[in-house]
């Protein structure tokens, strides 16, 4: 899978796009595929708190748990509530419909220190 | 080649409930000698339930087939080996569960009068007394219910001694290749766990140790042998070392079978550790448990023992409440007795000698199927294992399948999986561990098996990857069963086909 | 062998460990002894505690009996000698039958869903007071004084570490139940969870409606606590509770002298993920074949580790199983009979003595000695080859002169009437 070059990624495996004073969070296909078989997901309620690089939520499959650690901080203001019934969409579109969280960015300049679409590609190639 | 199986028929079987139809009964009770009473006018109208929807009513042989059909799709000890690792599945000795059963001991209750129960009490202090023994402690408590239960309270006592010393501290020591009850009980106990890496030889590195323990380190807890099956050769210092900063030594006891008989943590510096009746002890697992983890503890430690202690005054066993710097009570009442009775009976009918002997088979087996297997299998740490050996499935791995695969296909073989991927400081583990029950024969019959299925995994590894094949249950969904679980049979609704 | 591994002595195995680890003398235990001899010394234990006396004991551990049949399945080697069900495909018996058990116990306490045991129902409720502060992020507990004592105290161990203070809750003293109104006082914003008992350690069944209410108005769980489960044949169930945590020694579990026993943790959909202790599931394997599984084991220690639910790993299947063939063999209608009869022995009993309280009770009851103390009164009952009542005083010093009497379907009228002979003459003609 290519990666979207409207996100900006980390080195834990997530992503975010920003739109304004938005934040949109997942984590990427590479970090899907490694769990495997997606069963379950934590997420945080609106209106909590997040911090760059602070756990959010985690994520699991039936044999492994993962932390995900925020790209960017700021206060929740949705939820992918989809996610509940169907996690399993998470394996399927990482980038997309299986988006986790949104923010409202308290410091939207962070997403300019995260690594490019490019330059993911490069980091996972290099891990793989 | 597979040598240990061949097909069988084995009876379906529904649920209960969808055995069940109103009206059956499997019970007879006898005729009341006292006038019934009235429910509603007992207890309250609002009190009383009309039914218990959905609970079976079935009749005595449907209750008999029901559970011996079920049975027959188990595998047991008394089937086959179970080589699974850091379990120590040996024989469960038939007479323990004889025993457990007479009715003085059966029967006894927890409040009868101590001087009608004097016969279970020394039972109980007998057992710690032959436990003390064998760990080269000082005192066992044998309250906690379990391996992760005695943890726990092992954990507690080190708290409360540091406390009385003036500072409880923050953090708790454990080695990556920890049992996961280990950092889970550190945490209850209200400490920070903090992790200690293994050396290349699998073991806690000394020198790492030393850097990091500090007054903030309350203590490490420690497996030996560890969970590679290999001894911490450097036990003694490593006890020096927490010693010198006022930390404590805790030894998970899980690894038993490699010692008893052989070196007691009391003497190698251990101030507390578990024990696990249902592994070293011989007590049976009985499909998850009932097990038993008494703790045994250096002198240091012995005030803090959950209450009540047993004590001899005036040639009769007494219940000493008096313990002021007890932890308090682990669970209520005075342990798992049953279990107690069976481990007693296990080291009664061995005695020192017959310890020793079932460690020194339990050594050799495991280094039989070490030598049998290197030739196929990874060795991930080459230091000399006692009880058990570890695997990796790196060779196997290069062509796709895994160490789940592997144990997956060795159902097909007619033998219960090892313990895979653990423990987590080897890339997919084959943990392997066959106890002193097994002769050379299950132990062949259990190589030729693996080495077969190395062999299979190089012409079709595909076939390995989808196993078992033989097996009544094949492969199960264990990610439907996670992502929408259902824990509980539900009438079918009205007009629907079938069971949620 | 010894030459596959390269050695001329197997003690040679043990040669890498360094010497001053290595015992210097056996092990000081007595040398092995036969399996007859094994029978005897047991034989002799055995001899050295009750046997043939009628007890009227209760307080946590009940005398019911056993069916045969549960001796007959739980000693099948596929159960006793079996692992925990890791690997799904060869342990299809011991999770079908925990999938049972987990059914069961949801319809007996009218809560979704049910773990798989815990280790005892003293056990059962830290955990379900830690569980209730993971639910809520609180961590005040509320505990009524009328749970078992020994349960206190080891809810007690637990949460001294985890920064849960804990606060009890008195008893009305004419009726015997939680006094709800010192709940409303003592409950607050930072409350996790309520715990009460019913029926409680008097035996009497309290208004678990009532505190459900007060516990919900606050924002906190109610636990409701069980040590009876043969109560749950005719009582309500605790339907209004968030967490039901319980003991079912009662359903075919030997006393044996304090365990081994098994607890339960049930509770509403909501929370399962944040349950202790295995859970079974159903699912399908690659034919489409229905089968169980052990699941959501991302709770536990083995995968969580210091962020586990629990640090359980071993629980009590075997027991469990237990209870399982015992909840067949009454089923429906038997578990009903079985639960009247224990009622109407107990109110024989205590229509000839003065119970202390007045609240509605099961099978167990408070009974006040008058003149006489309970010492007394159970030392001329041991010469009748009769356990009488639990005395109370170490545990309530308000009620010295008062004991806690039991009657299960296994009592007898004439033992019963015998007790009353013991209380006092006076006390017969009330």
């Amino acid at each position: 899978m290519s990666y979207p070059e409207d996100l900006r990624y980390t080195k834990e495996h997530e992503w975010v796009r920003v739109a304004g004073d938005v934040g949109t969070i997942g984590i990427t296909d590479h970090a899907q595929k490694e769990l495997g078989d997606i069963v379950y997901v934590d997420l945080p309620k609106v209106g909590a708190h997040i911090e760059q690089g602070k756990s959010l939520g985690s994520v699991e499959s039936v044999k492994a748990v993962s932390d995900i650690y925020s790209p960017v901080s700021g206060e929740v203001t949705e939820v992918n509530e989809t996610l509940a019934q169907a996690p399993e969409k998470l394996n399927q579109d990482p980038h997309g419909a299986a988006w986790l969280i949104k923010l409202r960015l308290s410091a939207p300049n962070e997403a300019k220190g995260l690594l490019s679409a490019a330059d993911y590609q490069a980091y996972v190639g290099a891990e793989s | 080649m597979i040598n240990k199986v061949r097909p069988h028929i084995t009876q379906n079987e529904d649920l209960l409930f969808e055995r069940s139809s109103p009206g059956k009964v499997g019970y007879q009770l006898p005729a009341l000698d006292v006038p019934l009473v009235d429910a509603a006018a007992a207890l309250g109208a609002v009190n009383v339930r009309s039914e218990i929807e959905g609970f079976p009513e079935v009749s005595e042989v449907e209750i008999i087939r029901h559970f011996t059909r079920l049975s027959t799709w188990n595998y047991a000890i008394d089937l086959g080996l179970y080589p699974l690792g850091s379990c120590t599945m040996k024989y469960n000795p038939r007479v323990n569960e004889l025993v457990a059963r007479l009715d003085g001991l059966a029967w006894a209750h927890p409040y009868q009068p101590e001087a009608l129960a004097q016969g279970a009490m020394e039972v109980m202090a007998r057992l710690e007394a032959a436990l003390a023994e064998i760990t080269g402690m000082d005192a066992v408590t044998l309250q906690p219910a379990a391996g992760a239960h005695g943890e726990l309270t092992g954990i507690l006592l080190i708290r409360a001694l540091l406390e009385k010393r003036g500072d409880p501290r923050k953090k708790v020591l454990i080695p990556d290749s920890a049992h996961g009850t280990n950092p889970a009980t550190a945490a209850i106990a209200g400490y920070a766990v903090e992790n200690i890496r293994s050396n290349d030889r699998g073991m806690v590195d000394l020198e790492a140790l030393e850097r990091v323990v500090d007054k903030d380190v309350a203590a490490l807890m420690v497996t030996n042998p560890n969970t590679l099956g290999v001894f911490e050769a450097n036990i003694k210092s490593i006890a020096e070392v927490l010693h010198k900063k006022g930390a404590l030594l805790y030894m998970d006891g899980a690894n038993m079978n490699a010692l008893v008989g052989i070196a007691r943590p009391g003497d190698f510096g251990v101030d507390v550790m578990h024990l696990n009746l249902h592994k070293t002890f011989s007590t049976p697992h009985g499909g998850g448990g009932p097990g038993g983890g008494p703790v045994a503890v250096k002198k240091i430690l012995e005030p803090f023992l959950p209450l009540p202690r047993l004590k001899h005054v005036r040639n009769k066993w007494t219940f000493d409440y008096k313990r002021p710097r007890s932890i308090g009570r682990v669970r209520a009442f005075y342990g798992n007795f049953g279990v107690t009775v069976r481990a007693l009976a296990y080291i009664l009918a061995h005695g020192g000698n017959g310890l020793r002997n079932a460690t020194v088979d339990a050594v050799l087996n495991a280094n039989y199927l070490r030598k049998k297997l290197e030739p196929y299998y990874d060795l991930p740490y080459n230091a000399p294992n006692m009880h058990e050996v570890v695997f990796s499935d790196d060779r196997q791995a290069k062509l796709g399948v895994r160490t789940g695969d592997i144990a997956k296909r060795l159902i097909d073989y007619g033998f219960h999986p090892y313990t895979v991927s653990f423990p987590m400081i080897v890339r997919g583990a084959l943990m392997i561990e066959p106890t002193e029950t097994e002769g050379k024969r299950e132990l062949d019959l259990f190589a030729e098996a693996m080495i077969s299925i190395a062999k299979e995994i190089e012409t079709d590894p595909e076939m390995v990857r989808t196993a078992p094949h033989n097996s009544r249950t094949s492969r199960v969904d264990e990610v439907a069963a996670a992502r929408r679980p259902v824990v509980r049979w539900k009438p079918p609704r009205a007009g629907s086909k079938a069971a949620d | 062998m010894l030459a596959a591994c390269g050695v001329q002595s197997a003690e040679e195995l043990f040669a890498h460990l360094p010497d001053d680890v290595r015992i210097q003398q056996p092990l000081a235990l007595a040398p092995g002894i036969s399996e007859y001899e094994i029978v005897d010394y047991f034989r002799n234990r055995a001899a050295e505690c009750a046997n043939g006396y009628a007890s009227f004991l209760g307080a946590g551990v009940y005398a019911h009996y056993r069916p045969v049949m549960v001796d007959t399945v739980v000693s099948r080697g596929e159960f006793l000698t079996s692992y925990t069900p890791y690997q799904a495909e060869i342990s299809q018996g011991t999770l079908t039958t925990i999938f049972e058990f987990q059914t069961m116990i949801c319809q007996l306490t009218g809560m979704d869903v049910a773990n798989a045991s815990m280790y005892d129902g003293s056990t059962a409720v830290p955990e379900a007071a830690l569980m209730a502060a993971r639910v809520t992020g609180r961590n005040r507990v509320l505990v009524a004084r009328t749970v078992h004592p020994e349960y206190r105290e080891v809810l007690r161990t637990y949460a001294r570490y985890d920064h849960m203070p804990i606060d009890e809750i008195a008893y009305v003293a004419d009726s015997g139940v939680i006094d709800l109104e010192e709940l409303e006082r003592k409950i607050d914003d930072q409350t996790a969870a309520v715990i009460i008992q019913s029926p409680n350690f008097f035996g009497i069944v309290e208004n678990v409606k009532a505190a459900a209410e007060i516990a919900h108005r606050r924002g906190a769980l109610l636990v409701v606590v069980f040590t009876e489960a043969v109560s749950l044949g005719i009582l309500q169930p605790p339907a209004a509770a968030d967490i039901v945590a319980g003991e079912l020694q009662s359903f075919a579990i030997s006393p044996s002298y304090g365990g081994p026993y098994a607890g339960i943790i049930a509770t509403q959909e909501k929370f399962i993920r944040q349950m202790p202790g295995r859970l079974v599931g159903e699912t399908l394997d690659s034919h489409g074949n229905r089968a169980f599984c052990l699941t959501l084991a991302t709770r536990e220690q083995h995968i969580r580790r210091e962020k586990a639910t629990s640090n359980i790993c071993t629980n009590q299947a075997l027991i469990a199983l237990m209870a399982t063939v015992f909840m067949s063999v009454y089923g429906k209608q038997g578990l009903r009979e079985l639960a009247e009869q224990n009622l109407a022995k107990a109110h024989y009993l205590s229509g000839k003595l003065q119970p202390r309280f007045s609240g509605p009770f099961f099978n167990e009851f408070v009974a006040a000695t008058g003149r006489r103390s309970p010492d007394e009164i159970n030392q001329g009952l041991l010469k009748k080859k009769i356990i009488g009542g639990l005395p109370l005083v170490r545990w309530y010093p308000e009620l010295e002169n008062c004991v806690l009497l039991c009657a299960t379907e296994m009592s007898r009228r004439e033992r019963m009437d015998e007790i009353a002979q013991a209380f006092s003459p006076v006390q017969q003609a009330a």
